[in-house]
């Protein structure tokens, strides 16, 4: 196809550089500065999508972010795949494939066009009226099919090749747009030397000026005085200039959130660079410079292809070379119409009439249209348009009062209609700043600020490029000046606007600020006309009626029903004519009628922005032992506590070269331990160094143990409690000297307990003379459990006494190993006689490998957490966190004897006083055995007396611990159960989905009660 | 205490970024290394053993918050209002440890060898503030993080002491666990850079 | 994410703390002197005051200091921070919180 509607010369593409792209699987061409837009546009192409509900054909209604219809999806591989991206922002690049949405099969036919014939019966609220029912088909059913007819993209589902990353940066002043407002900012800001970052979503930086033909500025052409400018401002080190780079977030303390798109626009992206960059941006001030949007009319059959905002089809000539079409009819309540049908003019279009709502047209603009020839025609409404894929004719009325005349049908093959302007005050209302109707412009305006921002230019109401200009440099200077002062993150109080400071004489069309809020009239049946004021969420005037009529007053809940203002675009074309029509329905003023709230995203944003960096191995930090990748070597499994990796278990191949399976792994290691000796990496624990002359002081008011007496040398299993009197973590804790404390804790409670202790000592305490320093990554731990435990090791040590009576069971020593300073406990979490090496983590790996050289004659077998699992239910050794859930006491988890009773005091003593804390009936640790013993309760399991008993049946408790003990070659389990312990040789009843299990209760300890092996 | 770790071992310390490192690319605008082995040691403790714990350890204890003392290529960090991190490159904890208990006898403190529980990372080059701040929120312009200025603060989900020691230079203490975390991220920011 | 001033380090990002819960709740000096509902309201019971409300935080990712903060539970502004063991800022609770 060739460029038929595109203009003679002029626009800021590229025609020496020519490409070609793809739509929906036709071949076009474009130039290079194209949109995909702009090059159908110049191609001739409207038909661009389907809307949301009724299938209607839609064509391109902007030129910019707003826009609602063309959304389309551009695929560089089957990855590389971005539905709903806005044709408006796509840049063209040779090869572009771009395909349209919501259409089945093709654009020209689609078959949920039915929709539309069938429109009367979907009002709005209609998806709250009908898919109610049966309970659960939303889900199931109406939402998919919903979903999959209202072609909301298909998101691709293979992984993102792409990389995205984020960036934290500060500056003084961060300007929001690059139109003249936000150029002279940051002009202004710069010249004081401020660090200021000027962002803009187009690929070119500014604005409106980039659609000027006659404009100037400082005497010179605007083109010529934005080249000028961009140019000053690339020359100065304290600039960034961002352009593809769209604010769409405004959060506390100005961080704003921008979103750059690094290579969306390039055929062949550079290799390393990322797709999008996350710009966070901590400004001093802020200065949003956002323009502002064109607002629609809402009249019958406005959503046509070939029915387009006036300004757009401005930009369209002006900017692209591209024309909206031949033969232009103008609809408008606004000077704005005149400006585009001069232009259009210019650019080689035929305009056929102008249609102006207002009575009296008076000024300069629609005197030069007069005088040029062109039909204006005041107090006069379209009431229709017709064409089937693209507007043939327009409906022209005159309209008095309300009165509609009658109707004469105009051909033309496009509609170019302005209602005003809508100032842009999305990120100021994310800032939490109040807005302000203002009567006179008719149009919210910022008001009170919430943060150091200030607005400039059209988006606080200040219209005509001499005052924008003026207005946008006094508040870049205003923010550089208050960025200069800045002391702290306080958030700002209103700033007064600045008054112009500098003259920046320019000329250019003045608009004016009249405008039309609401619907026109059209005195057609209006149960068959519509109107559209949303057009991707597919509302109509009538919907907005209807909700008005079934009661609904709230804007926030008219929005809601009728979904108006809820699509991507977030109402940006929309809100306001809502609004109008909301409020001539309830005879209400408009700022009467609320606004509803803005919230990021400005415009859709990507997840892969979000995700950053943080994804794949990456997304978390995956913390490994040192020992780690031995146990890798060795084909361990593993298994993720908190961010920890930890070897699960480490199968061996077996007979025929068949790898062990998880059971049969475990049930070796496990009797290897209790036969010889294992080895196992215990450095994920927990390590804090309690050091200071009130050292003990502090762990006696920290655990329930009573630790005044414990010498040096000694180890204490000790019991933490929260002050609620509940099991917070446990730990063997090591006495190195009277001032010092070795303390464990569990693998993932580590920071918590470190914290909970930091808070008592820092806030409750702080006369204690004693420090906390975290050693968990300083020691590498290897225990060491087995009858042959002492044998292997025994050659490695140096300065300690090894023997029975020496070192007996829960003692620390220091000394080397293989050189290498140790601090070993005698400690088992096994049953078995064990010890545990503490080693500096650098020689984790070393002092590991050489244990087990030293154990190969033993038959040493390194086992995982699963084995280590098995080996302390055996002996009914608790798990925090696994045997209590935040709930139990020390006495619940069989730990009484853990409490210092004769101890005044200690975090958790007083609620364990309380006279709930010691009910009999409160669930109680106790073992349970199946009847069958090749039955393995499944962990979790509910626990009853009587299985049939009437519904509910009484819960008793839980299973917490299930496991088969190859030692003892049957299940094993442990179990919370109320008032357990007084239960202990009864039977109870696991009731599974399909039967119930019979258990007895038993002690908690499975093999070796007396504990006779911990000695050796 | 420590027993004193000179006597010769066998065995080799092993660093966590030794794989990472050998394999990373050599870019100009930033350079990342793994540094040498360090003895580190915390220091914690009322006002009066302050002042002779900075002179045992040969370098005062910086008093301003978030700095750093050097001298003669030892470090003193501040940390926190009663907390430092006492480093010196290529040292043994042990006679450190040894000496900073002699002066401080007798007065309320804690020592604590923390040699092994983190490793350093050296971030330098005009992209190194870039490459940081891709995973740290800290304004890292010389006006607001000065030369000589240290702070413990995050990088991406990491926690990290950061400090720098050259308008291009930060170095990054991080524990062992986190480091490869850390580098791998540190790659990913640079990745862009030739 | 917002800007927290720590009395020692000064102005820091949100990501760098971690919420304490009330400030200026002394634990009773002997527990065991107190009644069920005395121990209750000390675990438990908070002011939850809508306005100025002074709460303890911890530059966790910084200097590791607990201190207290006086935020505006209505606009979440943190109206001033303060050493951990000084008394509470006199300052009148209706500003909107915009010193
Ligand atoms: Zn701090």
């Amino acid at each position: 196809m060739t460029n038929r509607f595109r203009t003679a010369s002029g626009g800021r593409i590229d025609r020496a550089a020519p490409l070609s792209f793809r739509f929906d699987g036709q071949t076009f061409s474009g130039f290079k500065g194209d949109t995909l837009a702009s090059a159908l546009i110049a191609n001739g192409v409207h038909l661009v999508g389907r809307s949301f509900k009724y299938h209607r054909p839609r064509g391109l209604l902007s030129a910019g972010s707003d826009e609602p219809n063309a959304l389309v999806n551009v695929a560089r591989d089957a990855a590389r795949a971005a539905p709903n991206l806005r044709a408006t922002q796509v840049e063209v690049y040779e090869g572009l494939k771009a395909e349209s949405q919501n259409r089945w099969p093709s654009l020209a036919f689609d078959a949920g066009a039915v929709n539309d014939l069938a429109s009367p019966f979907l009002p709005s609220g209609f998806y709250y009226k009908t898919f109610m029912w049966p309970a659960g088909a939303w889900k199931r059913f109406y939402e998919p099919k919903i979903r999959a007819m209202a072609g909301l993209g298909v998101a691709p589902t293979l992984p993102d090749p792409d990389r995205y990353t984020q960036n934290h940066v500060h500056c003084d002043v961060l300007v929001v747009g690059a139109g003249p407002a936000g150029l002279a900012a940051a002009l202004a800001a710069a010249e004081s030397g401020a660090r200021v970052i000027l962002c803009d979503e187009q690929a070119e930086l500014g604005g409106s000026l980039l659609s000027e033909t006659t404009a100037t500025i400082e005497g010179q052409p605007a083109a010529d005085w934005l080249a000028a400018t961009l140019a000053t401002l690339a020359g100065k080190d304290n600039v960034t200039l961002l352009p593809r780079t769209t604010a769409f977030g405004y959060y506390p303390h100005n961080l704003v959130a921008l979103a750059e798109r690094v290579t969306e626009h390039l055929a062949v992206p550079g290799a390393g660079l990322p797709r999008e960059r996350l710009w966070q941006v901590r400004a001093k001030e802020v200065v949003l410079a956002a323009g502002a949007l064109e607002r629609p009319l809402v009249f019958p059959e406005n959503d046509r292809p070939g029915v387009l905002l006036a300004d757009s089809g401005r930009t369209y000539a002006n900017r692209y070379g591209a024309k909206v079409g031949e033969r232009a009819v103008i609809f408008t309540a606004c000077d704005a119409g005149y400006r585009t049908a001069l232009d259009l003019k210019a650019a080689g279009v035929t305009i056929v009439a102008v249609a102006d709502l207002r009575t009296e047209v008076s000024g300069e603009l629609p005197a030069r249209a007069l005088a040029a020839g062109i039909d204006v025609r005041p107090s006069t409404v379209l009431v229709g348009t017709k064409g089937r894929l693209r507007v043939s004719s327009a409906q022209f009325a005159k309209a008095r009062n309300g009165e509609v005349g009658p109707t004469e049908t105009i051909a033309c093959d496009t509609v170019l209609m302005s209602g005003g302007f809508t100032p842009s005050v999305h990120l100021f209302s994310q800032s939490r700043g109040k807005l302000v109707w203002d009567g006179a412009a008719g149009a919210y305006l910022p008001g009170t600020s919430v943060e150091r921002e200030r607005s400039a230019g059209s988006c606080r109401g200040v219209y005509g490029l001499q005052r924008v200009l003026e207005d946008g440099y006094a508040q870049g200077e205003a923010a550089a000046r208050a960025a200069a002062t800045f002391t702290s993150p306080a958030r700002g109080a209103t700033p007064a606007p600045a008054t112009p400071s500098r003259t920046i004489p320019a000329s250019a069309d003045d608009l004016g600020t009249a405008g039309f809020i609401g619907a026109t009239p059209h005195g057609r049946n209006p149960a068959l006309a519509k109107a559209f004021v949303d057009w991707q969420n597919d509302v109509t005037s009538k919907d907005i009626l209807l909700a008005t009529r079934e009661g609904f007053r709230s804007i926030e809940h008219v929005k809601r029903y009728t979904t108006t203002g809820m699509a991507t675009d977030q109402g940006k074309t929309s809100n306001m004519n809502t609004l109008g029509i909301v409020s001539e329905a309830l005879d209400t003023p408009v700022p009467k009628i609320g606004l509803t709230t803005f919230r990021p995203p400005f415009t859709p944003t990507t997840f892969g922005l979000f995700a950053g960096a943080a994804r794949g191995d990456v997304f978390d930090p995956l913390r490994k032992t040192a020992i780690h990748d031995w146990a890798a070597e060795q084909g361990a499994a593993f298994e993720d506590v908190g961010n920890w990796k930890r070897a699960l278990y480490f199968p061996r191949a077996g007979a025929g070269g068949r790898m062990e399976d998880m059971h049969a792994a475990v049930a070796r290691e496990c009797k290897a331990v209790r036969a010889s000796v294992g080895m196992f990496d215990a450095s994920t624990l927990g390590k804090i160094e309690i050091v200071g002359p009130d050292a003990a002081e502090f762990m006696n008011r920290m655990y329930t143990n009573a630790w005044a007496k414990l010498e040096p040398g000694r180890l204490r299993y000790g019991v933490m409690l929260r002050e609620d009197g509940f099991v917070m973590d446990d730990g063997v804790v090591g006495r190195m000297a009277s001032d010092r404390f070795h303390v464990t804790t569990t693998t993932g409670g580590a920071p918590r307990v470190l914290a909970h202790m930091e808070d008592y000592l820092q806030t409750e305490w702080p006369d204690l003379d004693v420090w906390l320093t975290s050693t968990t990554e300083q020691w590498s731990v290897i225990a060491v459990q087995g009858p042959k435990a002492r044998e292997v090791i025994a050659p490695l040590i140096e300065g300690i006494d090894l023997s029975k009576e020496g070192f007996p069971h829960m003692c620390v020593r220091e000394g080397t190993i293989l050189g290498v300073p140790t601090r070993l406990f005698s400690v088992s979490f096994t049953g078995e006689l064990g010890f545990e090496i503490n080693v500096p983590s650098a020689y984790g790996r070393a002092v590991w490998e050489a244990v087990h050289a030293a154990g190969e004659r033993f038959g040493i077998t390194p086992y995982g957490t699963e084995t280590m699992h098995v080996l302390r239910a055996e002996k009914g050794y608790i798990i925090v966190g696994q045997e209590t859930d935040g709930t139990a006491t020390p006495d619940d988890a069989n730990l009484g004897w853990a409490v210092g009773k004769a101890k005044k005091d200690f975090v958790g003593k007083r609620s364990l006083a309380r006279a709930a804390m010691s009910a009999p009936d409160r669930r109680q640790l106790v073992g349970l055995k199946t009847t069958d013993p090749a039955v393995v309760l499944e962990e979790g399991a509910q626990i009853v007396a009587d299985p049939s008993a009437p519904v509910p049946v009484p819960m008793l408790g839980f299973v917490t611990s299930s496991y088969h003990s190859a030692v003892l070659g049957r299940s094993i389990a442990l179990a919370m159960v109320k008032g357990g312990r007084a239960r202990i040789g009864t039977k109870l009843m696991v009731p599974m989905p399909t039967h119930a299990i019979e258990v007895e209760v038993v002690e908690p300890v499975f093999y070796d009660p007396k504990g006779d092996r911990l000695n050796g | 205490m420590v027993e004193s770790a000179s006597m010769t071992t066998p065995l080799t310390p092993a660093n966590p970024l030794h794989v990472l490192a050998a394999a990373s690319r050599d870019v100009a605008a930033v350079r990342l290394a793994a540094l040498a082995p360090a003895a580190r040691l915390v220091f914690r403790g009322r006002e009066a053993a302050i002042g002779p714990a900075g002179e045992a350890f040969g370098v005062p204890l910086p008093r301003e918050a978030c700095r750093f003392n050097t001298a003669g290529g030892r470090f003193a960090f501040w940390l926190g209002p009663d907390e430092w991190l006492l480093l010196v490159p290529n040292a043994e904890a042990a006679p450190l440890f040894t000496a900073i208990e002699a002066a401080t006898t007798g007065l309320p403190h804690a020592l604590v060898d923390v040699s092994e529980r983190s490793v350093g990372i050296e971030v330098a080059g005009e992209k190194a503030a870039f490459v940081l701040n891709q995973g740290n929120p800290l304004d890292l312009s010389l006006a607001a993080f000065p030369i000589g200025m240290c702070t413990r603060t995050v990088f991406h989900k990491a926690e990290i002491l950061l400090v720098r020691h050259a308008p291009d230079v930060f170095h990054l203490d991080v524990w062992r666990s986190f480091a490869p975390y850390v580098w791998e991220l540190l790659e990913d920011a640079r990745r862009e850079l030739a | 994410m917002l800007i927290i001033t720590c009395p020692w380090c000064g102005a820091r990002p949100e990501v760098e703390f971690r919420y304490g819960g009330e400030a200026h709740i002394a634990r009773p000096a002997d527990p065991s002197a107190l009644t069920d509902q005395e121990w209750a309201d000390f675990l438990y019971n908070r002011t939850n005051p809508k306005g100025l409300h002074a709460e303890r935080w911890r530059h966790m990712h910084g200097c590791g200091r607990y201190f207290n903060a006086l935020r505006d539970t209505v606009s979440d502004f943190f109206v001033t921070t303060y050493k951990a063991g000084e008394p509470r800022p006199d300052i009148d609770g209706s500003s909107g919180g915009n010193p």
